[in-house]
């Protein structure tokens, strides 16, 4: 199951950055990948619409959210955490 | 070129249904934010705002007029007829010409496109109100003042999103000062607070769940509210002539664009309308004792907007006051710049400014008196009003005690 949701977390993010999904690996971050604040928004909506999730995250403080944005691998697992506590 | 003065002021928002009681709100330092009332609220993750409760349309207007009005033309209605009211015009012959009607929304006739998108696409109705086009459409505001008050100039509805009261009393302020008119209705009205409203402003991950805390640390995001603000902005020697009461001079005004991205603020945009609407008054900065601020609460505007006016301003921006009062009534967007008038007039004609409530502890990065949850007395001269919409157009009004 981690596997397949750190595949499809990669996809949601590839296709945000424009960029072929074997471009981006665990330890990219969304910056790397050229991700803005809006792109963020975008990714975070396209997660929550694919593993039908509440991600909880306010853009005015990213910091602040229980969500880790900081790379492709802690979103990764941000998100596992949220698919095993919410289904 | 004319001189234009205000003589008419009107409002209804979550503090209060007139500008008595919202004044006193502001000098209380109220919260007018509270748990919102509508059907599917329970859907949303946004469950505050500051709504307009225990608003009852039928006790304000009767049943053909309900059929046509939406919500946020009821608000600019019944705020319009407290600004006119106080005014003491009659719009007759050639006054009735030379006088119209501009003013600001951004979402229009929102609960009755929420309302009929319910029927159409949830409860599967094929059939919908006669009236539904004329009840949403943006100018129907606009064109019901011009018909309640028999405004036959220049009418129409400006949309910049959260600057547009502030560009529409822009427009009715250069109207007059040009000759163009001798009299303009103006300010602007919002009611996005249902259900498809809130839902579309949660995307943006930018609402905060608990409160409005404009520059303070630790601010979690804006807060929607609702309701209207109504001006009677009118040629100073007509006003004066007819010996009307003046509530305020307006003596500047300036507009910039961005053009840089769509939801994130620029500083230079920001400082370049601050700067012009100085310019435009034939003010030095050294002038300015109060800035109504736009302070949303969004970590993006207020960092932004203090820098901004730290540029402009330099050493002096460490001497005036900035409050933004959506701490209080939330963020009206289309309607919000009106709204805060209100605030800018109290400060020169009471000497009393607005408080910012909710604030906790000082941002670096807001390092300015934005006046922390309690209002001050101050004698005020010369203020400001900002306003900076998604989209990057930015307006600001600059206002002086009344001649």
């Amino acid at each position: 199951m981690s596997d397949t949701i750190e595949a499809k977390v990669i996809e949601i993010i590839a296709e945000q950055a424009v960029l072929e999904v074997s471009d981006v690996t665990p330890t990219s971050t969304l910056e790397d990948l050229g991700i803005d604040s809006l792109g963020l928004v975008e990714s975070i909506f396209a997660i929550e619409e694919a593993f039908d999730i509440q991600v909880p995250f306010n853009a005015n403080d990213p910091s602040e959210s229980d969500f880790d944005i900081s790379s492709v691998a802690s979103i990764t697992k941000a998100v596992s955490a949220l698919v095993s506590e919410q289904k | 070129m004319k001189r234009v003065v205000i003589t008419g002021q009107g409002t209804i928002n979550s503090l209060g249904r007139s500008v008595a009681e919202t004044l006193e709100g502001f000098r209380e330092g109220r919260c007018g934010i509270s748990e919102l009332e509508f059907q599917d609220v329970d859907r949303l993750s946004i469950k505050i705002g500051g709504q307009v409760k225990n608003y009852d349309a039928e006790a304000e207007f009767n049943r053909q007029q309900i059929a046509l009005y939406d919500r946020y033309t009821q608000f600019t209605l019944l705020a319009a007829r407290e600004a006119v009211g106080q005014s003491g015009l009659t719009f007759n012959g050639e006054l009735a010409q030379r006088s119209g009607v501009v003013l600001g929304t951004s979402g229009g006739g929102m609960q009755t496109l929420d309302e009929n998108y319910r029927s159409v696409y949830e409860e599967g109705k094929n059939r919908v109100h006669p009236f539904v086009v004329p009840k949403l459409m943006n100018n129907a505001a606009a064109s019901h003042v011009s018909m309640a008050y028999n405004l036959k100039g220049p009418s129409f509805t400006v949309a910049t999103a959260c600057a547009s009261s502030n560009h529409a009393m822009g427009q009715a302020f250069q109207m007059i000062r040009t000759g163009m008119c001798d009299v303009m209705v103006t300010g602007g009205s919002e009611s996005m607070l249902c259900f498809g409203g809130v839902k579309a402003w949660e995307g943006l991950r930018v609402m905060s769940r608990d409160a409005c805390r404009p520059f303070s640390l630790g601010r979690s995001g804006m807060v929607q509210g609702e309701g209207a603000g109504v001006f009677v902005f009118e040629d100073y020697d007509h006003a004066k002539a007819r010996g009307a009461e003046i509530l305020a001079e307006v003596i500047g005004f300036a507009m910039t664009s961005d053009a840089s991205d769509i939801v994130m603020p620029s500083k230079q945009g920001a400082a370049r309308a601050i700067s012009g609407a100085l310019k435009d008054a034939r003010l030095n900065p050294s002038d300015v004792c109060y800035i109504n601020a736009h302070g949303t609460g969004t970590a993006a505007n207020d960092k932004t907007e203090c820098a901004a006016v730290a540029d402009v301003f330099g050493a002096h921006a460490d001497h005036l006051m900035m409050s933004s009062t959506k701490s209080m009534h939330g963020h009206l967007i289309g309607g919000t710049g009106a709204v805060e008038l209100l605030a800018c007039i109290m400060a020169l004609r009471e000497g009393v400014i607005a408080p910012t409530i909710g604030y906790e502890e000082p941002d670096p990065e807001c390092a300015l008196d934005v006046v922390p949850n309690v209002a001050r007395e101050a004698n005020v001269d010369v203020v400001l009003s900002n306003a900076f919409a998604f989209g990057g157009l930015n307006a600001v009004l600059a206002l002086r005690k009344a001649p």
